[in-house]
């Protein structure tokens, strides 16, 4: 007929070669190559995990902040159960026979073949009377890992905590290489940290026969991977001082943060309430974590890198002063009248001049210097030249590590507001707010939001006269003479140095005759540079704060405390002040009568002003 | 003597006209029939046999466990395939068209609307935790509307407009399948190119297209260098031993610069442009025992459960590896597996047998086909399974990478089932009344 019929002969002969070629493999694979019936014998290949040794955690002077405790996990696969005896199992395990069957039908839902966990973190007793009886159990073994443990109840917000890893991290391509029931760090160090402190698991591929008896390790261990334990971490916190501020603390509302302002090291982080970080490592962990979550106190809330909704108060004023000297508006010898029409004050000596506003923190005296940084004529328009001014303070402020992520070591650290003239003209519409409508940033009312690590990153700033390192928990990891390296950096601020020493000078004031004598330790031979503030509270009593520095030449702590409903910064923030830099200036504590104070709460009860 | 016998013969042509549904089951290829049901029939034991546990034993006709689903799927076929027969076999003709179109909007949709299944944006859910993957669908529609085009035109006359429509029909599916995500079933659309071949398109094609394939695997396990060296002395010999050759230099020339530029265009692909679990499945396909835990683990697996059945298997039910999920995927696209560990080389050079005697026997039914719009659709219906037989077969004992595709008519699942079922019986509806296309 026509030649293309001829082409249903190739076609055929193309489905009848493949044919041969496979029955030819085949041939091979099943009858003259018989190493497939050997893998067959051995096939069943166990994966055991090697987990290993997760990092530990140092304070500074190297006591343990976080250690690793064994905990043993039952585990059981369900292939190689033979006539289980569910009854026994749930007498012994002190389980109801329902959960049991439960849980192997969890298992046998997971893998067939593979290992699953039927039981989590026995308790020592458990597992030494399960041991015994475990021969009798085929299929069922214990596996040992370690889970955290403290020897200290401090630092829980900081330390974080770790769990067993989430489903939708599983499914997140950036978790490759966990599986489900590995543990990962959640929050605080230990997510920060996370890629450090894991380590590396190892496995063991041991082959198994078709009777579940094991034939020695898979191709010789080719593929075993050992362990790599995590690395170390070496902190910055002086563990006995967060536990004396933890001691302070304990009641109140509040944060307290201290820095070495030369290299930006934490040396406390006090985030009240707290909680045992103990809490969070035994099999009741989960009932624990929602207590916690959902206590009125705001417990889990972690206040020193969250609490970003308050303004600083007056100790807004250092940082005003210092601006207004560096653009030039002001000396230090410019004096201002305490003209309470402008805004209100108290009694004290006036007119002053910038070291006596500082130390009496004169509200009008801000007004008014205030004034003359925002407006300063630069546009004949008062309203755009309001907006100028505001502007370029605002590119001042953010110099001190306001109004932005300062990039502490932990995760969920918020920025803070500082005004800004985008923010007013959505408030009030553009060329409709002016001097008058913001003049209580002058005074660090308004629209600032500080967090307490970064009012404590401001003391350091002063202190160290001009810059200041990024705060941190960790100062090495892995080896303790290796620092990392993003802590080595000095961010200087847009203020010259010179212009610091006045500001100092008023503050030493404050504390040695002024609002902060709380916080005095020049009986001691220390003398401490301090500003007291409140913090306006619509929903309540008004929050006390107080920042300082010490000592004043060679400054060794800069700190900052911030007590909820505390009212005055004098009375409930600077004996807390006062007392943290005594315990770390000289080890001891000698103040017992502020110590008392502190503790009774009394400044809680105050009446406000 | 002549004018009386070809009196009956007309009597026949206009009596099978009048009583047809006695006369299609007359008409109907029994042989393909019966070899349908034995396929079916030993893929469903062999789906028991890879739930069976010795300590657990279900029923087979369970509707727990996958052979009694895949019975309702196979009570369902039975089914659509009354229905085929029963219509009137022209509608597959007429239709072919809308019915294209039909599942390519479908496609379309399912694209836009479906909700990703293991990455797979392939499944439409219908309410009541019933799916349908119109991918499967896609197959049949592209033959029809293939065998429909061919009908109407020639392809020995080279035209370049009606090749360009023959590829767009033929490419559209699958182009929207791999935007699903479900490169496998894309693939099976370069079977047709088995038709087109038979109804006259140019052997270069499939040359070119077997050659492209030999070097894509050679680049894959050989150095690169070696390679090019390689065909370098080829074509270098070739030139000495024929200097005639010598006056086609530039082609020569141009052949070898095009073959360096898709060596390392084959490396590229591999590296930059396949995702990591496509590289996995062609790096198990040159080296599994690279990693015999990692991508490897399908390959090295289903290599033992097969080898390990020797020449006769170790009987149904017996088997210890496929048991168990050593293999993933075991009753759909590793059931190959199963019959080569329970009944060894000689059970699966049976079933090899099985798909060799359906293949030939449907390259038979549609050379005996009056229209070329038949004849087409037969080979198109002979192109995919034989490419399904390909590939899963072939990659479960390690010769094909390892794409999901199902072994035709064996494999569980209802979607498979179906579609395969409805491509066959539309060749033999049609072939069960080629007599009235006689008598036209
Ligand atoms: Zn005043």
């Amino acid at each position: 007929m026509n030649y293309l019929e001829n082409r249903k002969y190739v076609i055929q002969a193309i489905f009848i070669m493949v044919g041969v070629v496979f029955a030819l493999r085949l041939f091979y694979i099943q009858v003259i190559d018989s190493s497939y019936k050997q893998a067959a014998e051995t096939n069943a290949i166990k994966t055991v995990i090697q987990y290993p040794f997760r990092g530990l955690i140092y304070d500074r002077n190297g006591k343990l902040l976080v250690e690793n405790t064994p905990v043993y996990d039952l585990m059981v696969v369900p292939k190689e159960t033979k006539q289980l005896d569910t009854l026994r199992l749930s007498s012994i395990l002190n389980l109801p026979l329902e959960d049991v069957r439960a849980r192997l039908k969890k298992a046998r839902a997971y893998s067939y073949v593979k290992p699953s966990i039927f039981y989590q973190r026995l308790t020592t007793e458990d597992f030494a009377h399960f041991q015994d009886y475990l021969i009798d159990f085929p299929g069922f073994y214990i596996n040992a890992r370690t889970a955290r443990g403290y020897s200290h109840s401090s630092l829980s917000h900081a330390l974080g905590y770790i769990a067993e890893i989430s489903p939708r991290q599983l499914e997140d391509t950036t978790y490759q290489g966990y599986r489900p029931g590995d543990y990962i760090g959640k929050s605080g160090l230990e997510l920060e940290y996370e890629n450090y402190l894991m380590g590396q698991r190892g496995v063991k591929h041991i082959m198994v026969n078709v009777r579940g008896i094991e034939k020695g390790p898979f191709k010789d261990g080719a593929y075993d991977t050992l362990s790599v334990a995590g690395q170390n971490l070496y902190s910055t916190i002086d563990l006995d001082l967060q536990a004396y501020g933890e001691y302070l603390m304990n009641g109140a509302k509040g944060s307290i943060v201290a820095i070495e302002p030369e290299t930006g090291e934490i040396l406390a982080y006090v985030s009240a309430p707290f909680y045992d970080p103990n809490l969070f490592t035994g099999k009741d962990y989960g009932k624990n974590y929602m207590q916690l979550l959902q206590d009125p106190d705001k417990t889990m809330f972690n206040r020193p890198i969250m609490a970003d909704q308050n303004p600083p108060g007056s100790i807004f004023k250092v940082v005003q002063g210092l601006i207004a000297l560096e653009e030039g508006v002001i000396t230090a010898n410019t004096r201002f009248a305490c003209n309470r029409s402008l805004v209100n004050c108290h009694a004290h000596p006036s007119p002053l001049d910038l070291q006596g506003a500082v130390q009496h923190s004169c509200n009008p005296w801000f007004y008014q210097a205030y004034k003359l940084l925002i407006n300063r004529n630069k546009s004949k328009n008062t309203f755009t030249d309001t907006s100028i001014g505001l502007k370029e303070w605002r590119d001042h402020a953010l110099t001190f590590g306001f109004g932005k992520q300062l990039g502490i070591d932990l995760p969920g650290e918020k920025k803070g507001i500082i005004a800004s003239p985008e923010l007013y003209d959505r408030v009030y519409g553009k060329n409709r707010w002016k001097y008058s409508t913001i003049y209580s940033l002058s005074i660090g009312q308004g629209e600032l939001g500080v967090t307490p690590l970064q009012m404590a990153n401001l003391m350091a700033i002063i202190a160290n006269r001009g810059y200041y390192v990024t705060p941190h928990l960790v100062k090495a990891v892995g080896n303790k003479n290796m620092p990392l390296k993003e802590y080595q950096e000095k961010h200087y601020t847009s203020v010259s140095p010179e212009h610091y020493e006045p500001i100092i000078a008023g503050m030493e004031e404050a504390v040695r005759a002024g609002t902060g004598r709380r916080a005095n330790l020049t009986k001691l031979g220390i003398s401490v540079c301090g500003k007291t503030g409140t913090a306006q509270n619509p929903q309540g009593a008004d929050h006390a704060v107080f920042v300082a520095f010490a000592p004043k030449e060679n400054p060794k702590i800069a700190i900052a405390v911030y007590v909820e409903h505390g009212k005055w910064g004098g009375q409930a923030a600077a004996p807390i002040a006062g007392l943290m830099m005594e315990k770390y200036l000289t080890d001891t504590v000698t103040m017992k009568d502020q110590e008392k104070w502190v503790l009774s709460r009394e400044y809680l009860n105050l009446r406000s002003k | 003597m002549p004018v009386e016998q070809t009196i009956p013969k007309y009597k026949i042509a206009t009596r099978s006209s009048r009583r047809t549904s006695r006369n299609i089951l007359g008409n109907l290829d029994w042989v393909t029939v019966l070899l349908y049901f034995l396929l079916v029939g030993l893929g469903w034991m062999n789906i028991y046999a890879v739930v069976y546990s010795p300590d657990n034993v279900v029923n087979i006709f369970s509707f727990d466990i996958n052979s009694g689903k895949q019975l309702l799927w196979i009570g369902t076929s039975v089914i659509l395939i009354t229905m085929m027969l029963a219509v009137d076999y022209k509608i597959y003709e007429h239709l072919a068209y809308p019915i294209y179109g039909t599942i390519i909007l479908l496609l379309l949709f399912t694209l836009a609307v479906a909700n990703p299944v293991a990455g797979s944006r392939s499944w439409l859910e219908l309410g009541g935790g019933v799916r349908l993957q119109p991918a499967e669908l896609a197959k049949f529609a592209t033959a029809l509307a293939a065998s429909k085009f061919l009908s109407n035109v020639n392809l020995r006359q080279q035209n370049m407009k009606d090749q360009m429509v023959l590829a767009l029909i033929t490419l559209l599916p699958p182009i929207i399948i791999v935007l699903q995500n479900e490169t496998g079933s894309a693939l099976v659309f370069g079977a047709f190119i088995l038709a087109y071949f038979r109804e006259g398109m140019s052997p270069l094609i499939l040359i070119i297209g077997a050659s492209a394939a030999a070097i894509f695997i050679l680049t894959l396990l050989v150095p690169k260098l070696y390679l090019i060296l390689g065909i370098a002395v080829l074509m270098g010999g070739a030139l000495w031993m024929d200097y005639r050759l010598m006056r086609r230099i530039k082609s020569m020339i141009a052949l070898f610069v095009l073959i360096i530029g898709m060596i390392f265009s084959v490396d590229y692909f591999i590296n930059d442009v396949l995702q990591p679990h496509q590289q996995n499945r062609i790096k198990a396909l040159i080296s599994p025992e690279a990693d015999p835990l990692g991508y490897g683990w399908n390959v090295t697996q289903s290599k033992i459960a097969i080898g390990s059945g020797g020449l006769l298997g170790k009987g149904f039910l017996e088997g210890t590896q496929t048991k168990f999920d050593f293999v993933p995927e075991q009753s759909t696209d590793f059931i190959f597996c199963t019959i080569g560990e329970e009944h060894g080389w000689v059970g699966s050079t049976i079933l090899i047998v099985l798909f060799l005697l359906l293949l030939t026997r449907i390259v038979n039914i549609a050379e005996r086909q009056k229209s070329v719009f038949a004849r087409t659709y037969g080979y198109c219906v002979a192109s995919i399974i034989f490419f399904h037989f390909l590939v899963n077969i072939g990659m479960t004992i390690g010769l094909a990478p390892v794409v999901g595709i199902p072994l035709p008519f064996f494999s569980y699942g209802g979607s498979s089932l179906w579609s395969f079922t409805v491509l066959l019986y539309i060749l033999l509806a049609i072939d069960a009344n080629r007599a009235q296309d006689l008598s036209r």
